[in-house]
């Protein structure tokens, strides 16, 4: 590692050589204004509100793209840099839609946080304005282009880290856009809904479609109200009230939704275990067959419907087991509508997700009639507060029987990993025959996005991989399709870190913040005594009274579903 | 060796029997000169006939060289309609005095004060015949090249103190010299983009002498071990690409690319034509291999420059068409004779096209050092008559004009940046007292708001509403904050951009606003333009020459002109869209223009 002296602000600090200036400034305080610059992306050095000055260049140089070198003299705020980053802000304004009070992201936007900081109360340019009108077609997000700073991180993002290419730049000079390709509206396009650009948007142009106006509606309405919070939702709710990233909420979460009017709150976390039961049974018996490896698994829709886009003819591989929100949603309006007596139309269920892409299953075919309405996490916080709840002060509570308890591999679904770990668990004990004593497959742990393994398993090999990002997806995905792929169990999550990223997860998704998400999930899984989806007492009971065979028929008619050929190009033909 | 493959004796027999040649580059084409091709063929005269590219002086297309009898006459202004009178003096051996121009270039005024060195076989050989180019001493540069290593003919390009071509100036030797030392597979880039409005040297040079351009390529190939090359040109030079195609071509079947060539051992060489899409950025250098990755034209921060990493992530030498026919010029003339043309820091010579208001336009050649007095006046002969030269521009949407009393500035480099302009890729265009400054500023800002990529803020937004800045000022509207915005405003997108094109986007600006802040002045303070070219300043009034004879009244679009006949009619001005056509129409000097 080669050591440089720089000049920051006239101090001498340490870096890197060929390290950017604008990652040595951050780790000696000082945080320089920023729009297109983000950790996991190249640089593109073109929002250049990041400049500053250097001793011995005539121009200001971007911080985020100029790489240190001996002794070079930084300074980060000199009159010559604030006046430029104000007239960058101005310019940014003048081409804005400026209501911001009727705004998506009132006081959450960064154009808005800088505008205030400097204090800018008259722009110098006026003339022509970019107008475009909003696409509201998506089930999942809205693009609206007239809040845009074209800061390219959703199109990076969409291209480079997903590999979905469902937007990417058009035209040129004033006229440039984000858009999808070939004029296709959002939902026309190969979006799958991932909510990644959303999460990466610095400003209102891209959003969440929102549910809470229908589920402010439900609420009032005189429905049985149903409420299911999926595994992420308890270690990233708090964050919305200010809470320190990974602070558990479990407790407070269900009494908030009982304080909305909510008549029973289901843990999705239970759904998993069956979810685990299911496909581990999938699992072994495709395993004995030596067909259709290796198997994928299922909880993510914007991972489905990439693989029903771009991957058709490889659906085989997919589990045919529905996700754990679709199964609780098929239980709540057959078992247990049936149970309380209750008519399904008169249930309303509404799914508490980490998903932008929820947003999109639940309006799937095949899953007609089951949940009626997704909220995020972050339009969850928006209702409580609109209900005035004092969320950081309310007592805790626990969820609702018969669907209310899981084990402690349910509840680590929510990152990247979990969902491998849990299957392990109980695959495991299943091809051993017996209760093996064994819970942590941490080879599958931690924030590379590419983790593989081979475990021994029962006498067998057996070859394991964990991905998230859909770049990374596509890498194996190529493989399978090139008949080349050497693992026999692949997890697939589509959002950086697993659900704790996800889009409809409150920003910003810094490694750090993911991490300490992801070890709230460990901890609540460690702190259980029920740690296997097969040993979870209420599951099993369940099967005894209702379902049946793990895998049997009545499993499969309500808990499995088929997929769609969505092939892209038929699509543009 | 070049001998055993092309006929060079031949070529030099040819080009000194009885030939006639027609000027047919894009310049020729445009002016008519395929029909008096077709003529001068059918006429059956018993001597080759030939295509041949621009001789540089194109207010005078289509030419038409006579050799007969070991006696040379250049023909000027030729067309289809008195192509036949030249033919019948073809004939009958006569000289053809209504058409007659010279016997030699360099009898003209516009050829005396040039140096053609890289454009010596414009308009003389059939670009494509190489047994004509290696008669002017075409290869020869690559034979002396390949007779020594190559990190010697690094060190040659560098004592010879070549600067690029296409408007930066940096040092070819040093880029080479940087390239040459990178390992692995490496690319060439011919830069033909030429996207600078007025400007076709480029253009010149790939139609009308391509093998030197090749030349130049092959040279830098051998001596840095870039294997791959492409010509990266702009789709709106359709005749360029034909050419230069062709050219290839030839090249590959005499064995002169591919591989092993000239029987040195490892010395590889294929070119590829990748043509542009009309993206002025697309000859910025990142955006320039991005698009030919099939990329966005997108420019990327540098460093890394290309030379460390470049098409698909490769090292990658980009060099401008201009740069590697000096560079094949440089070779077949030889260091020391290079080293005695130009000044002390920019040797040689430079192409540049003289346009705009002067008496005689087209491709000139001129030794550096030479004076912009000099080009203007001598060589391109001053205004046209009634008007007088008020100053030049140089250096094309990135340049800045140089006034008329700083004409003893000799042409270098350097001395151009000082002055606030910049070489650039050596458009020259001259602007006299009808030209209004602000307009000229306004016309560079709209063609650099439009051509920009819409990467970055202070370009994107900024030059958008520099422009219409400007255009505010035009329209008679701006105010003296409206200067003091721009000056700002200017500032910021020349110190923050990513990219040339945005850096230097307010250059025009600020150079006609450092020279001829004046004219600034007037338009904002007194709504005048003293060129009379910004319409919405303009004011007609009828004089007491008035005659009542309402002819003016009758082509009025705005029936803004009214009068009973015999009486002095009146103009609304309210009314008044300043077209002028009363100021056509009138036979009476009645109507008066005031800006």
């Amino acid at each position: 590692m080669d050591d440089v002296i720089i000049y920051l602000n006239g101090e001498p600090v340490k870096a890197e050589k060929g390290e950017m200036i604008i990652d040595v400034a951050r780790r000696n305080g000082i945080d320089v204004p920023h729009f297109c610059w983000n950790k996991r992306l190249e640089r593109i050095g073109a929002c250049r509100i990041c400049v500053v000055e250097v001793e011995g260049h005539e121009r200001l140089v971007a911080s985020c793209s100029t790489p240190v070198a001996e002794g070079m003299k930084v300074k980060t705020h000199t009159p010559r840099v604030l006046e430029a980053r104000r007239i960058n802000l101005e310019l940014l304004l003048a081409n804005h839609d400026l209501n911001c009070t009727a705004c998506r992201m009132n006081l959450d936007c960064r154009l808005q946080e800088y505008a205030n900081d400097f204090m800018i109360e008259e722009v110098m340019f006026s003339g022509k304005k970019r107008h475009e009108e909003i696409d509201y077609s998506s089930t999942s997000i809205v693009r609206d282009n007239n809040k845009c700073i074209l800061c390219e991180q959703c199109v990076q993002v969409c291209n480079k880290i997903q590999t979905v290419y469902a937007i990417g730049l058009q035209r040129r000079g004033f006229n440039t856009r984000v858009h999808p390709p070939l004029d296709m509206s959002m939902a026309e396009s190969p979006c799958v809904n991932c909510g990644q650009c959303v999460v990466a948007c610095p400003t209102g142009a891209l959003h969440e479609k929102s549910s809470i106006k229908d589920v402010i509606e439900a609420l009032n309405s005189d429905k049985y109200l149903i409420a299911q919070t999926a595994p992420s939702i308890r270690a990233t709710l708090g964050e919305c009230f200010g809470m320190p990233a990974g602070t558990p909420v479990t407790g407070r979460m269900v009494s908030a939704l009982r304080d909305l009017g909510f008549h029973k709150i289901f843990d999705t976390d239970f759904a998993a275990d069956i979810t685990i039961v299911e496909e581990a049974t999938e699992f072994v018996k495709r395993f004995r067959e030596n067909r259709d490896l290796p198997m994928i698994t299922t909880c993510c829709p914007a991972w489905i419907k990439f693989a029903e886009q771009y991957y058709f003819n490889e659906l085989n591989h997919m589990s045919s087991c529905r996700s754990p929100q679709a199964i609780l949603a098929s239980l709540v309006k057959t078992y247990y509508a049936e149970r309380i007596g209750k008519d399904p139309k008169d249930i309303c269920l509404i799914d508490i997700m980490p998903c932008t892409a929820k947003k999109f299953e639940i309006q799937r075919p095949e899953f007609a009639g089951d949940a009626d309405y997704v909220l995020t996490t972050v339009e969850l916080a928006k209702i409580i507060k609109q209900y005035s709840i004092d969320f950081e002060n309310i007592p805790s509570s626990a969820f609702d029987n018969p669907m209310g308890t899981a084990s402690g591999a349910g509840d680590i679904f929510g990152k990247t990993g979990g969902v491998m770990e849990a299957a392990l668990r109980t695959v495991a004990d299943m091809m051993a025959g017996e209760d093996l004593t064994r819970f942590d497959y941490t080879v599958v742990r931690g924030m590379e996005t590419m983790k593989e393994a081979e475990l021994e398993i029962a006498g067998e090999k057996i070859r394991v991989c964990a991905v998230h990002t859909l770049g990374e997806a596509r890498k194996l995905l190529e493989q399978i399709k090139g008949g080349k792929s050497p693992y026999q169990f692949i997890e697939i999550m589509a959002c950086y870190g697993g659900c704790v990223g996800g889009g409809g997860q409150p920003p910003p998704h810094r490694k750090e913040i993911l991490e300490k998400r992801a070890q709230a999930l460990v901890k609540e899984d460690t702190g259980k005594g029920l740690r296997k989806s097969h040993q979870n007492p209420d599951v099993l009971r369940l099967y005894k009274e209702y379902l049946g065979e793990f895998g049997g028929a009545r499993a499969h008619q309500l808990l499995h579903t088929s997929y769609t050929n969505r092939c892209i190009i038929d699509k543009c033909r | 060796m070049i001998k055993d493959l092309i006929d060079r004796e031949g070529g030099a027999k040819a080009l000194e029997s009885d030939r006639v040649t027609v000027g047919i580059a894009t310049c020729g084409i445009a002016a008519g000169a395929m029909p008096v091709l077709e003529k001068i063929k059918k006429a059956n005269l018993g001597m080759p006939v030939e295509g041949v590219g621009c001789a540089g002086m194109c207010y005078n297309e289509p030419i038409v060289t006579v050799m007969q009898d070991g006696v040379k006459s250049v023909y000027k202004k030729v067309t289809e309609d008195n192509v036949g009178e030249l033919i019948d003096c073809i004939k009958s051996k006569k000289v053809c005095k209504k058409l007659f121009a010279c016997s030699e270039l360099t009898d003209l005024d516009y050829y005396k004060k040039q140096k053609r060195i890289v454009m010596k076989n414009c308009g003389l050989i059939d670009p494509l015949n190489l047994s004509q180019y290696c008669a002017m001493g075409g290869f020869s540069g690559i034979e002396l090249a390949v007779s020594k290593k190559p990190a010697e003919v690094v060190k040659m390009v560098l004592d010879a103190r070549l600067r690029g071509r296409g408007g930066a100036g940096f040092p070819t030797g040093l880029k080479w010299d940087i390239f040459s030392k990178k390992s692995g597979k490496k690319y060439l880039v011919c830069n033909g983009d030429e996207g600078d409005p007025g400007a076709f040297m480029n253009r010149t040079l790939m139609e009308s002498d391509p093998f030197r351009i090749l030349e130049g390529m092959m040279i830098a190939a051998y001596a840095t071990g870039a294997d791959e090359a492409f010509v990266y040109t702009r789709a709106e030079y359709p005749l360029a690409i034909e050419t230069m195609s062709a050219a290839i071509k030839i090249l590959q079947e005499k064995g002169l690319l591919g591989e092993n060539i000239l029987g040195k051992n490892g010395f590889n060489l294929s070119i590829k034509i990748k043509k542009g899409a009309g993206a002025f950025v697309c000859g910025e250098e990142t955006a320039l291999m991005n698009s030919i990755m099939g990329e966005r034209g997108y420019p990327l921060p540098r460093p890394p420059y290309p030379a460390e990493r470049g098409l698909w992530g490769k090292p990658t030498n980009i060099n401008n068409v201009g740069t590697f026919g000096h560079v094949a010029t440089v070779f077949q003339m030889g260091v020391e004779e290079y080293q005695k043309i130009g000044t002390e820091k920019s040797r040689g010579t430079k192409i540049i096209c003289l346009v705009g208001k002067v008496e005689r336009s087209g491709v000139v050649e001129v030794p550096m050092g030479i004076t912009i007095g000099e080009i203007v006046e001598e060589i391109g002969g001053g205004a046209p008559k009634g008007t007088e030269v008020k100053a030049v521009q140089s250096g094309g949407p990135a340049g800045g004009c140089i006034p008329k009393d700083m004409f003893d500035l000799k042409l270098d480099f350097e001395t151009l940046n000082d002055a606030g302009a910049i070489m650039g890729s050596g458009g020259l265009i001259v602007l006299d007292d009808e030209d209004c400054m602000v307009g000229v500023a306004k016309y560079f800002m709209n063609f650099t708001q439009e051509e920009s990529c819409g990467k970055c803020t202070p370009c994107r937004e900024g030059n958008t509403r520099l422009y219409e800045l400007l255009d505010k000022i035009t329209r008679g509207a701006g105010t003296e904050q409206d200067l003091k915005t721009i000056k700002k405003l200017s500032e910021f997108v020349k110190s923050c951009s990513l990219c040339g094109l945005g850096q230097n986007a307010p250059n025009p600006i600020l150079s006609t606003m450092r020279y001829f802040w004046g004219e600034y002045l007037e338009h904002v303070r007194d709504k005048h333009c003293r060129a009379g070219a910004c319409a919405s300043m303009l004011a007609y009034k009828i004089n007491e020459n008035c005659v009542g004879c309402g002819s003016c009244a009758r082509v009025c679009p705005a029936g803004a002109i009214s009068g009973s006949p015999k009486q002095k009619h009146f103009i609304d001005d309210e009314k008044c869209i300043k077209c002028g056509k009363c100021f056509e129409t009138c036979n009476f000097n009645a109507v008066e223009k005031s800006g």
